[in-house]
């Protein structure tokens, strides 16, 4: 009990706040050379995103400094009634949202606007928490894993009526935090194994792929070699498997992409996430025809996104070198694209630096969760991991080609109020918890 | 209470760990393994300028600027940056030009370099629209004036001898000696711009600059680590006196022909004129292509350089070179005479001569003086039919070597390009011609400048130089110095002096008097001068040309050459006034004003009169204009029909392409 005659202040965690630090840090002078020129003579110019990002930075700490302030039982007590506003803002938004870029999911007076989808996400966790660690669930019955689901997919359901997909693929991440609390296993494997095997059939060779999933059947195999010895539906299981992938990626992939969808579509589908559609899905040409493709708005993003990471090469080209970034070449580079000039300025190494401060977080935050004495506080910290950890995962996938562009920000890099603001609450409100974590909280 | 032992929590610290580490194994793959992104990223953001120097200045003689850089100002505008509130009526107000002008302009820069990039809106701003412009200039900050550098001739003379800058064309990059030259690059096309580009241009620089997605260029690319700085071209001093040029080009306006002349001591042009003359500052600028084409189609031929393309027949003024060649043979001594009486009647025809008195030609001084024909027909006959020479097919090669040496029927040299080298006739060209049965008789006339021989004005000038020098030239050239350096290694051949056989100093001397006595009392008195010894000779020259299809005399030629002063001379000229009458009447003055001008820097008052019957005379034949659209006519029949036959022969290709298709795809896709 030592830790409770600590002030407040003095019982946070000091590496969750370096790190964070740390990366808003990082993003302040990604989005500065972005933008720098050299004729450029003020410093504080607040046409300037990045002084913008500032203000939005010391909004962000007052913020985090008032719930450091705040009781911890506040946030567990306000759960479901947040939850309910949320859901009631994204309801609203869908009729009285400001249209921009096509998608209807921002609220907005004058030049002020903020996305109610974005916020949603703590009131999620929040409910979620709140939902999971009451004595009344039982996480095991069909009822309440349902009523979870629901929870955390209805705001996505919304989002996606906001035509802003991006966002509300961001609240699959609680399948993760509901797979620490009891999901079943299959949800995890299946999730997982059939985006791992979508995206490596769109972007490895399929006689390559063949072998790769031979060669993980036969791993798996050897691992649980003890239970296939007396279990023979694990074997059943495991084959079944293994022939499933095996079709998808060798048969029913190019047959669908050879005979029945169209070859714009195809192209659609590589084109999202920047890679060239492969010579043998795009058809014989008629004597005399050429080959026409017009690259459509996200491709381009996509291609130029990784020439410019590509370029940067082990050590990058320094700071406010970065031929592509600083010149605009990619679009959309301070928010959403911001981890092109880390990757063209910074290099490989850089990238690395960057990713290991994210994964330090991520398992830091992890950390902190399985060190609650709550449930409320430790379901609430894998909220929060799992959100970092999907913005993070998809923002850096779609800029080196690995993913679809959707557009989601890179968590505490990207420039945007909204995004900047939701992330500093999820990971202030979780060291507020963490700072009580022997207190029982419902 | 807790489930601290969950494996779970492994499981999905397992996951974040696995997907950390894919993402950075793609990056790898794309930042360390692949080199395609470096390449592309320098590709579409670094742009490579090409920064040209100005070009070398050229002086005259006397430091006289004759042709220079200035700054011209081009008005440049990115049309996407143009507001909707742009005060266009200021705007047009300031450049003087109304509102759908300014309209159509900018509609043109549009379509021409598209919204985003800088294009022309008014190329060479004049002095006044410059300075209105300037001073409203923080009123327009869309619009931009930059700078450019254009060639400026102040004399508005010697067009033809410096010669012009124009865009390197497509026949001259595929040459050696533009290698480094790009489509686009603008290059010397005529004149010492050309034969000294190399010289004149300088040496480009090259700036890398950062350009963003709209391809505007931003900021040097490093700092400018990468850039080479452009070096000046360097200047070219030459030997032309420009007073004495224009001079020279006054004179023979509304004539044609030319004037040469040169310094024998150096070889060095001291004025070249190819009349008609035309002011040099028409060929550059906006209005380039439309002025030459019309220089291009005029009748004179202005853009044709006669002082060094054209060849004549010398006439009388090739005799002080007969002489010299019949002297050294030794078929004749200074006293030699011959009995003319009107003419020269031996090879079965009468050529007239134009004096008949008695002892006209009783010697050699004589002969030349009253420039009698026959006489120099009769001893250029001796000295092809010497008796040492065997044949006169010997005698006559012989002729040649003598005459090739004097820098006949081979360019001479000049540092100026397009060179004609006249025509020399040897041997073999009569064994040819008339089938190898030819004597003296047959090619008497060359012994009096007549017939096959034809020189160039240059040509004529540069074997005054000879004479003057009693046997020696420097190959004629303009350039004294580069970069006041006057031992440049491309200055080297002209430092070199010919000396021409071996004729003896007592040779030239009594030519050299003979042609002082052309001036005191024979045919050129006009070119008389008080105090100095001049030395000349007249020559007038008969000419053929076929009008309406028949062949017809036209009026002489007019030539003149001489050299002053006979002792230590300082300037050898020739003249050539085409269709103009007597040597001594046209080409005369011009040459002994020019001498006069050059030698005292002025000319006295009571010769100011030839002066004025220069100015005002017009002596282009009316015949030019016949002949010239004759051969327009001509040449349009012969491209006419040999578009007929291309288009003819296109279509033959034609249907045998289509036969040959239509076949293939029967053989490989029609059923059988």
């Amino acid at each position: 009990m030592d830790n409770m005659r600590k002030t407040i202040f003095g019982r946070l965690d000091t590496l969750t706040v370096l790190l964070y630090c740390a990366l808003v840090c990082i993003g302040l002078l990604a989005i500065y050379s972005v933008e720098h020129r050299s004729t450029d003579t003020v410093f504080f110019d607040m046409s300037k995103s990045y002084t913008r990002q500032m203000m939005w930075l010391g909004i962000s700490l007052f913020v985090g400094f008032l719930i450091v302030l705040t009781e911890s039982r506040f946030f567990s007590s306000i759960a479901y009634l947040s939850y309910t506003i949320g859901i009631f803002l994204l309801i609203i938004t869908i009729f009285a949202g400001v249209n921009v870029k096509g998608s209807h999911s921002w609220l907005g007076a004058g030049s002020f606007r903020f996305q109610p989808g974005e916020v949603c996400k703590i009131f999620t966790s929040l409910a979620l928490a709140k939902f999971l660690s009451s004595p009344e669930t039982n996480f095991n019955t069909l009822k309440h894993r349902t009523i979870g689901i629901c929870m955390a997919l209805v705001p996505a359901v919304i989002i996606i009526a906001q035509q802003e997909t991006g966002l509300a693929l961001v609240y699959f991440c609680f399948f993760l935090v509901m797979y620490r609390e009891g999901l079943p296993n299959i949800f995890l494997v299946v999730g997982v194994s059939v985006i791992a095997l979508t995206m490596a059939t769109l972007l490895i060779d399929k006689w390559w792929l063949f072998g790769i999933i031979t060669l993980v059947a036969i791993i798996v195999g050897i691992a649980i070699r003890s239970v296939l010895r007396r279990n023979v539906v694990a074997i059943i299981g495991l084959v079944s498997v293994y022939l499933v992938s095996v079709l998808f990626s060798i048969v029913l992939v190019p047959f669908a992409f050879k005979n029945v969808l169209q070859k714009h579509q195809v192209d659609r589908i590589y084109s999202t996430i920047g890679q060239d559609v492969p010579e043998e899905y795009l058809g014989k040409l008629e004597p005399g025809e050429k080959r026409v493709r017009k690259e459509n708005a996200s491709e381009y993003n996509v291609n130029q996104s990784k020439i410019a990471i590509g370029s940067g090469g082990f050590w990058g080209k320094g700071f406010l070198n970065g031929t592509s970034t600083k010149n605009k070449f990619v679009p959309e580079q301070h928010t959403d694209f911001i981890f092109c000039s880390i990757g063209e300025q910074f290099g490989w190494f850089g990238s690395f630096i960057l990713i290991g401060l994210y994964l330090s977080l991520m398992l830091r935050l992890i950390f902190l969760a399985e060190r609650q004495r709550s449930h409320f506080s430790r379901i609430y910290g894998y909220c929060v991991a799992a959100i970092l950890f999907f913005h993070f995962a998809i923002n850096i996938s779609m800029t080196i080609g690995l993913a679809p562009v959707i557009g989601i920000t890179l968590p505490l890099l990207s420039y945007g109020g909204s995004s900047l603001l939701s992330f500093s609450i999820l990971i202030f409100i979780m060291i507020r918890l963490d700072s009580d974590r022997q207190v029982l909280i419902r | 209470m807790s489930l601290a032992q969950n494996p779970r929590q492994y499981v999905i610290r397992f996951l974040y760990v696995g997907v950390a580490l894919i993402i950075l194994l793609r990056l790898f793959f794309l930042q360390i393994f692949e080199d395609k992104y470096k390449i592309m990223a320098n590709d579409i953001a670094i742009y490579r300028k090409v920064v040209y120097p100005p070009r070398g200045i050229i002086y005259d003689r006397n430091d006289k600027v004759m042709l220079y850089n200035q700054v011209v100002y081009d008005l440049m505008v990115t049309t996407s940056n143009v507001p909707k509130n742009f005060d266009t009526l200021k705007f047009c107000d300031v450049l003087g030009i109304d509102k759908p002008q300014f309209d159509k302009m900018l509609k043109k820069v549009h379509l021409k370099s598209g919204p985003m990039r800088q294009g022309a809106f008014l190329e060479e701003l004049t002095q006044e629209q410059t300075a209105r412009y300037q001073e409203n200039m923080y009123l327009f900050p869309c619009f931009e004036l930059l700078e450019r550098s254009m060639r400026i001739y102040p004399n508005a003379s010697a067009g033809l001898l410096l010669g012009y800058v124009g865009e390197v064309s497509p026949g001259m990059l595929k040459t050696d000696r533009y290698a480094s030259y790009t489509q686009g690059d603008y290059t010397g096309m005529n004149g010492l711009e050309r034969s000294y580009e190399e010289v004149l241009r300088g040496q480009r620089g090259v700036h890398y600059l950062e350009r963003d997605n709209f391809n505007r260029p931003r900021d040097p690319y490093k700092g400018g680590a990468l850039d080479t700085a452009e070096i000046a071209g360097k200047s070219l001093q030459l030997y032309l006196d420009a007073d004495l040029q224009q001079y020279a080009e006054k004179m023979m306006a509304n004539k044609i022909g030319s004037v040469v002349a040169i310094d024998p001591n150096t070889g060095g042009i001291l004025a070249m004129v190819s009349a008609p003359s035309y002011d040099p500052n028409l060929l550059r600028g906006r209005e380039r292509s439309k002025n030459f084409s019309k220089l291009y189609k005029d009748a004179t031929h202005p853009l044709f350089n006669r002082a060094t393309q054209a060849a004549y027949q010398p006439g009388s003024t090739i005799k002080p070179m007969t002489a010299l060649v019949a002297l050294d043979v030794g078929v004749i001594t200074p006293k030699y005479g011959f009995p003319c009486g009107g003419g020269y009647n031996y090879c079965g025809r009468h050529i007239a001569c134009t004096h008949s008195g008695g002892g006209h030609a009783a010697n050699l001084r004589l002969a030349l003086a009253n420039s009698c024909n026959a006489y120099f027909c009769h001893i250029f006959r001796l000295s092809a039919d010497a008796k040492k020479f065997g044949s006169v097919e010997k005698g006559l090669q012989r002729w040649y070597e003598y005459f090739y040496s004097f820098g006949y029927g081979h360019p001479t040299g000049v540092d100026i390009p397009f060179e004609g080298k006249g025509l020399l006739p040897d041997s073999n060209y009569y064994n040819n011609r008339y089938n190898s049965v030819w004597n003296s008789c047959t090619v008497v006339f060359v012994g009096m400048g007549q017939g096959e021989l034809a020189l160039t004005p240059l040509q004529l000038a540069n074997s005054m130089c000879i004479v003057a020098n009693k046997g020696f030239y420097y190959t004629p050239h303009f350039v004294k110095s580069i970069d006041k350096n006057p031992k440049d290694p491309l200055l080297k051949p002209f430092l070199e002096k010919h000396v021409v056989t071996h004729i003896t100093d007592s040779s030239f001397e009594i030519v050299q008097l003979g042609m002082q006595d052309v001036v005191d009392k024979g045919t050129g008195k006009v070119a008389q001068m008080p105090g100095v010894e001049i030395c000349a000779k007249t020559g007038t020259v008969e000419n053929y040309a076929i009008v309406n299809g028949n062949r017809m005399k036209m009026q002489n030629h007019s030539v003149f050459v001489a050299f002053a002063p006979r002792k230590n001379p300082k300037i050898a000229i020739a003249v050539i006034v085409e269709n103009a009458g007597f040597g001594a009447t046209w080409a005369g003055p011009v040459a002994s004003l020019m001498i006069e001008k050059y030698l005292t820097d002025s000319v006295v008052a009571k010769r100011k009169y030839l002066e004025d019957k220069l100015y005002n005379a017009k002596l282009i034949s009316k015949y030019t204009y016949i002949i010239d659209s004759a051969q327009k006519l001509k040449d349009r029949i012969r491209w006419e029909a040999k578009m007929a036959e291309k288009k003819y022969g296109d279509s033959l290709q034609g249907i045998l392409d289509k036969r040959k298709a239509e076949a293939w795809l029967r053989k490989n896709y029609m059923k059988k």
